[in-house]
C-alpha cells in the first residue's frame, strides 16, 4: 500500500469517513439538536468540497479494477458541490425531522456509489457501484416517513431500480459470454459486431436509459419524483443524473463506440423521444415536482443530444451543461422545497401571486426557470447552445431542428410558470416564507453560478483541457 | 479611438443603479440620466465615426474589439461598426431615452419595470455592435425575458395571451436563425478551424447548394422579428397588450433587430442564396405591404391600427432587401431609422391619449386639439410622417425604397413596386380618417375638457423624437452618405462571382 492508493481513492475515502463519523456520533447520542447535526453536516461536506480540489491523480489500482483521472476527479466533485448545495437547501426541512443523521447516511453512501461506478474499469465492480447508488435511493425517497405517497414512491422506485438493475446483469452477463472478460481495457478490442454482442449492449443501454429516465423508460419518474420529499427529487434529478451521464462519457463510451451507426440511430431515436415526450407532458402537469420531472427528462435528452456526438465537444459540453443544469434545477428545488416544508403547497396553482408574498424567491425561482429554458444572460443559454453545437457537429440537422424546435416548446410550459409567479392573480397567495440562513447561501451560490458561469469562460476551458 | 463596449456597459450599469435605488424617483432619474449618457455616447460614436470616415479610414468595421471567449468553439466577443450599425445605434439610443422619459408614470413595481427596459436595451446594443455571429445570436436572446415580462405584467387588454403568443414566435424565430448559424459555422473553414466571425464567414467560399439550405432559415427566423408574412401575427397583439415604452422599444428597436439581422447576416453572408430566394422575399414583402395597410383600415382600436400599419412599413424594408439594388437596400436601412422613430413617437403618442381618456377606441375619441394641443400636433405629425410627406423621414425612406425598386426593369419586380407604392394611397385613407376623427373633428366627451395636455417630460421625449423625423425628413444626406458605403459593401459581395454548385 503506498501513497496512491489515498491519493487516488480519496474522494471515496472521504465520503466513507464522513459516513462513519456520522454513525460513531449517532451511536454515541450525544446530539440531540438537528441544527448542530445539520451544521456539522454541511461543514464537513464543505471539507470534502474543498479536498476535491487537491491532490489529483491519474491511475489505476486492483488491477485496474478501479481508475482515477482528473476528468472523473473534476465530476466527482461537481457531484460533491451538488450534495452540498442539497444540504443546504434541505435544512428547513430537516431540522424538524426525527432521522437526520440516518438522512445524510444513506445520502452519502448513493453518492459513495455512483463514485465507484464512475471510477469503475471493470463491470463488476459498475455494477457494484451501481446497486451501491441505487438501493440507499429508494429508502430516501420514502423519507417523509408518514406521508403514503412517498412510500408508494419508495416502492416503485425499488421495483423499477430492480429491474432495470436485472436487465442490465443480462445484458453484462452476455457480453462476458461474448468475451470472456468484464474489463474496460480490453473489452473495446475484442467487441465486433455479433448478433450477441450488439443484443448486450442494447440490454445495457436499457438499464442506462432507466437510470437517466430517457424515453420510453421514463414512466417512473414522474411518480416517483412527486411522491418522494422535495430534497430527495432534486437529488434524484440533479446528482443521480449527472452520475448517470458522467459515468457514460468517462467511462463507457468506449465500449459502444463499435456498434456505430446503429449506436447513433439508438441514440437518435432516443433523443428525438425524449425531448419531445417529457416536454409534451410537462405541459400538462399542475403539480410543480412532477412538472420538473418531465422537464428533467427532457434535460437528458438534451444531454443525449451532447453523447450523440462522440467526439470531445460532446464531452466537454455535457459534463459543463451538467454543472448549469445542476445549478439552474438545485435554485428551483431550493425555492420549491422552501415552499412545501414551511407553506406545505406543492401546486403550480398555487404559486399564483407569489411575487407579491415573496419577490426575492420568485426571483429564484424565475432565473433558475430562464435557465432551465435555456434564455441568455442566465447559464443555462449557454449549456445548451453547447449541447446543440456538439449535435451539430456530426452534421444531422434533422436531430438539432427537431432540438432546437423543442426550445420553443419547453419556453412556453417554463413561462407558464413564471406567468403563474407574477402575473395571476390570487386572493391567497402563499405566506411570505422564509428561509434559514443555510438555504439563503444556497440559493445565493445557485444564483451567482447561473449568471456568472456563462460569462466565465474559464470554466468551459478548464472542462474542455480534461476532455482532451 | 471609441471604446464601443462602453454601449454595452452603461446600460448595464444603470440597470444594476436602478435596482439599488430607494424610491421611485431615484429610479426613474437614474434610468433616464443612463439613458441620456447613452444617447451622449451614441451621438459622440456617429461623429467620431463620421470624422474617422472623413480622415480616410476605409476599414469596413471601425473600433473594433476582439477578445477570445470560448476558445474551444472560436468564439469572441468581437465588436466593430459601420455605417449601418451607427445609424442603428443612434435610433436606439433616441428611442430608449424617450421610451423611459414617457413611462414616468408607471406606478406598479417601479424598479422592475425600469430594470427590464434596461436589460431590453442591452440586448439592442449588443446585437447592433456585434461581429461574432454567437455574441450577436446571445444579444438577440437576451430580450426574450424582459419582453414576456414587461407585457404580461405592466401591459393591458389579453396581455398574458400576447405576451406568450409573443415570446414563443420570436423564440421561434431565434430557434430558426440558431439553426442556421450553426450550419454556418460548421460550413466556414479558416485555416482547419470552424468561425463564428461575420466578416470570415461573408467571405467563406459556401457552396451554393449550402447557402440553399442556409439562406431560409436566416431570412425567415430574422423575418420573425420583423413581422415578415406570415409570421406576422405576434405584431397585433404584442404591440396592442404592451405598456406604451415596450411597444415603442417593441416597434422601434426590437422589429429592427430582424430588419438589421435580415440584411446584415442573411443577405451579406449568404448572397449567392439571397439572389435566388429574392423573388419570394420581394413577393412576401408585397404582400405584407399590401395586407398590413388594408388590416389598418378595418381596425378600430389605435394601437391595433399602429401595429397593423408596422407590417405594412416594415415590409418596406424587406421589399427594399429583397430588390438587391444599392439604392433598395439604402432604402431599407433608412426605412428602418424612420420607421423605428416614427413609429415610437407614434406609440408614444397614442399612450398619451390613451393615459387621459383611457379608451383607444377611434370611434370614442373627438376634438382631443382643442384640449391637448401639443399631443394633437405629435399625433398628426407621425401621422403625416407614416403616410410619407415630403419634408419628414417617412417620404424619404419609402422614396429611396421605390427609386431602389425601380432599377429592376423585369415586370415581376416593377409589378411589385407599383403595388407597394399604390398602398401608400391606403395608408393615406387610414391615416387622415383617424387624424380627423380622434384629433381634429368635434370634441365627443365633455369629460375631455377637463384633460391636461403633455407634462415635460412626455413633451421632452415628443421633441426629440420629432427632432429625430425632422432630421431625416429634411436633411437626409448626412444619413445617406452614413450608409451608402455599406451598402455599397454588401452589394459587392451580393454580385462577386465564382461561387457554383
Amino acid at each position: 500500500m503506498n501513497t496512491d492508493f489515498f491519493i487516488l481513492m480519496k474522494s471515496e475515502m472521504s465520503l466513507t469517513l464522513m459516513i462513519f463519523i456520522l454513525l460513531i456520533l449517532k451511536v454515541w447520542d450525544e446530539i440531540k439538536d438537528n441544527t448542530t447535526w445539520l451544521y456539522l453536516v454541511n461543514f464537513m461536506l464543505l471539507l470534502n468540497f474543498a479536498i476535491g480540489f487537491m491532490f489529483n491523480g491519474d491511475g489505476s489500482l486492483f488491477n485496474g479494477m478501479f481508475q482515477n483521472s482528473p476528468t472523473l476527479a473534476l465530476e466527482k466533485n461537481i457531484l460533491n458541490f451538488g450534495t452540498l448545495i442539497i444540504s443546504l437547501l434541505a435544512f428547513d426541512w430537516l431540522k424538524s425531522h426525527k432521522h437526520v443523521p440516518e438522512f445524510f447516511m444513506l445520502l452519502l453512501s448513493t453518492l459513495l456509489g455512483m463514485f465507484f461506478m464512475m471510477s469503475s474499469g471493470n463491470l463488476l465492480m459498475f455494477y457494484l457501484g451501481l446497486e451501491l447508488a441505487s438501493i440507499p435511493l429508494a429508502a430516501l425517497a420514502n423519507f417523509d416517513l408518514e406521508k403514503t405517497k412517498s412510500s408508494e414512491a419508495a416502492v416503485k422506485m425499488i421495483l423499477l431500480s430492480a429491474f432495470s438493475s436485472c436487465i442490465m446483469l443480462f445484458g453484462i452477463s452476455f457480453l462476458y459470454g461474448c468475451t470472456g472478460t468484464l474489463n474496460f481495457a480490453e473489452l473495446p478490442s475484442l467487441l465486433g459486431s455479433g448478433h450477441l454482442q450488439i443484443l448486450s449492449l442494447i440490454l445495457i443501454f436499457i438499464g442506462f436509459a432507466f437510470k437517466l429516465s430517457s424515453v420510453p423508460f421514463h414512466l417512473w419518474t414522474a411518480d416517483v419524483y412527486e411522491g418522494a420529499p422535495v430534497t430527495v427529487t432534486s437529488y434524484l434529478s440533479v446528482i443521480s443524473k449527472a452520475a448517470i451521464a458522467f459515468v457514460f462519457i468517462s467511462t463507457l463510451s468506449p465500449l459502444f463506440i463499435n456498434l456505430q451507426s446503429m449506436w447513433y440511430n439508438i441514440l437518435f431515436l432516443s433523443i428525438i423521444l425524449t425531448i419531445t415526450v417529457g416536454n409534451l407532458f410537462a405541459i400538462r402537469q399542475d403539480n410543480i415536482k412532477r412538472f420538473l420531472a418531465f422537464s428533467s427528462i427532457a434535460q437528458a435528452g438534451y444531454i443525449l443530444l451532447g453523447l450523440s456526438a462522440g467526439n470531445q465537444m460532446g464531452s466537454t459540453a455535457i459534463i459543463y451543461f451538467l454543472l448549469v443544469y445542476l445549478l439552474s434545477n438545485l435554485g428551483a428545488f431550493g425555492v420549491i422545497g422552501l415552499v412545501s416544508a414551511l407553506a406545505d403547497k406543492e401546486n403550480i396553482s398555487d404559486y399564483k401571486g407569489f411575487y407579491k408574498t415573496n419577490p426575492m424567491l420568485s426571483w429564484v425561482l424565475a432565473i433558475s426557470l430562464f435557465s432551465l429554458a435555456g434564455v441568455p444572460p442566465t447559464a443555462g443559454f449557454f449549456g445548451k447552445m453547447f449541447l446543440v453545437t456538439a449535435g451539430a457537429s456530426k452534421g444531422n440537422y434533422i436531430l438539432v431542428i427537431i432540438a432546437s424546435l423543442n426550445m420553443i416548446v419547453s419556453l412556453y410550459y417554463y413561462l407558464r410558470v413564471v406567468k403563474a409567479i407574477f402575473v395571476d392573480p390570487n386572493e391567497n397567495p402563499i405566506a411570505k416564507v422564509e428561509g434559514s440562513l443555510s438555504s439563503k447561501v444556497g440559493m445565493i451560490v445557485c444564483m451567482t453560478g447561473v449568471i456568472i458561469v456563462g460569462f466565465a469562460s474559464n470554466i468551459y476551458d478548464l472542462i474542455n483541457q480534461l476532455t482532451h | 479611438m471609441t471604446n464601443l463596449s462602453i454601449l454595452i456597459i452603461v446600460p448595464i450599469l444603470t440597470a444594476i443603479a436602478v435596482l439599488f435605488c430607494r424610491n421611485t424617483m431615484q429610479i426613474k432619474w437614474t434610468s433616464f440620466i443612463g439613458s441620456i449618457v447613452q444617447l451622449c455616447m451614441a451621438s459622440g460614436l456617429m461623429f467620431s465615426y463620421i470624422s474617422e470616415r472623413a480622415l480616410g479610414n476605409t476599414a469596413q468595421m471601425l473600433f473594433q474589439q476582439r477578445y477570445s471567449w470560448y476558445s474551444a468553439l472560436n468564439i469572441e466577443y468581437f465588436v466593430g461598426v459601420d455605417g449601418i450599425s451607427v445609424a442603428m445605434i443612434m435610433l436606439t439610443s433616441f428611442v430608449v431615452v424617450a421610451g423611459i422619459l414617457i413611462s414616468w408614470s408607471v406606478q406598479t413595481l417601479t424598479k422592475e419595470f425600469f430594470f427590464l427596459l434596461l436589460l431590453l436595451s442591452v440586448g439592442a446594443y449588443g446585437f447592433f455592435i456585434s461581429l461574432d455571429l454567437f455574441t450577436m445570436f446571445f444579444f438577440l436572446e437576451v430580450a426574450v425575458i424582459p419582453k414576456f415580462l414587461l407585457i404580461a405584467v405592466w401591459g393591458s387588454g389579453k396581455k398574458e395571451y400576447s405576451a406568450m403568443k409573443l415570446a414563443l414566435m420570436l423564440m421561434g424565430g431565434s430557434v430558426f436563425v440558431l439553426i442556421g448559424l450553426l450550419t454556418t459555422y460548421f460550413n466556414t473553414n479558416i485555416n482547419g478551424l470552424h468561425t463564428w466571425d461575420l466578416l470570415q464567414v461573408a467571405h467563406a467560399q459556401i457552396p451554393l447548394q449550402t447557402q440553399m439550405y442556409i439562406f431560409p432559415f436566416l431570412f425567415v427566423g430574422f423575418g420573425v422579428f420583423t413581422a415578415l408574412f406570415p409570421f406576422h401575427t405576434w405584431v397585433p397583439d404584442g404591440h396592442s397588450s404592451a405598456p406604451t415604452a415596450a411597444s415603442m422599444f417593441l416597434a422601434g428597436i426590437s422589429m429592427k433587430l430582424g430588419g438589421y439581422g435580415a440584411l446584415r447576416v442573411a443577405t451579406y453572408l449568404m448572397p449567392e442564396a439571397a439572389q435566388e430566394y429574392s423573388w419570394i422575399i420581394v413577393l412576401l414583402a408585397t404582400i405584407a405591404i399590401i395586407y398590413g395597410s388594408f388590416a389598418t383600415l378595418m381596425q378600430k382600436d389605435l394601437k391595433y391600427m399602429n401595429a397593423y400599419s408596422s407590417i405594412s412599413h416594415c415590409g418596406f424594408i424587406l421589399l427594399g432587401i429583397g430588390m438587391l439594388t444599392k439604392i433598395a437596400i439604402i432604402g431599407a436601412v433608412l426605412q428602418m431609422v424612420s420607421h423605428g422613430v416614427m413609429t415610437a413617437l407614434f406609440f408614444g403618442a397614442i399612450g398619451m391619449i390613451y393615459e387621459r381618456t383611457h379608451t383607444r377606441q377611434l370611434s370614442d375619441l373627438g376634438g382631443l386639439l382643442k384640449v391637448m394641443p401639443f399631443i394633437g400636433t405629435v399625433y398628426v405629425i407621425t401621422g403625416l410622417c407614416s403616410l410619407g410627406l415630403p419634408g419628414l423621414s417617412g417620404f424619404v425612406a419609402e422614396m429611396t425604397v421605390f427609386v431602389g425598386a425601380w432599377q429592376r426593369p423585369d415586370a415581376f419586380h416593377r409589378t411589385a413596386t407599383i403595388l407597394a407604392a399604390a398602398s401608400i394611397v391606403v395608408t393615406a385613407v387610414y391615416i387622415l380618417r383617424a387624424a380627423g376623427k380622434a384629433v381634429m373633428g368635434p370634441i365627443t366627451n365633455q369629460h375631455y375638457l377637463e384633460l391636461k395636455d403633455a407634462n415635460w417630460n412626455e413633451k421632452f421625449a415628443s421633441v426629440l423624437l420629432i427632432i429625430g423625423i425632422l432630421a431625416i425628413g429634411i436633411a437626409p444626406f448626412w444619413l445617406y452618405n452614413l450608409i451608402a458605403p455599406d451598402a455599397q459593401i454588401i452589394m459587392e459581395n451580393l454580385t462577386r462571382g465564382g461561387i457554383v454548385n
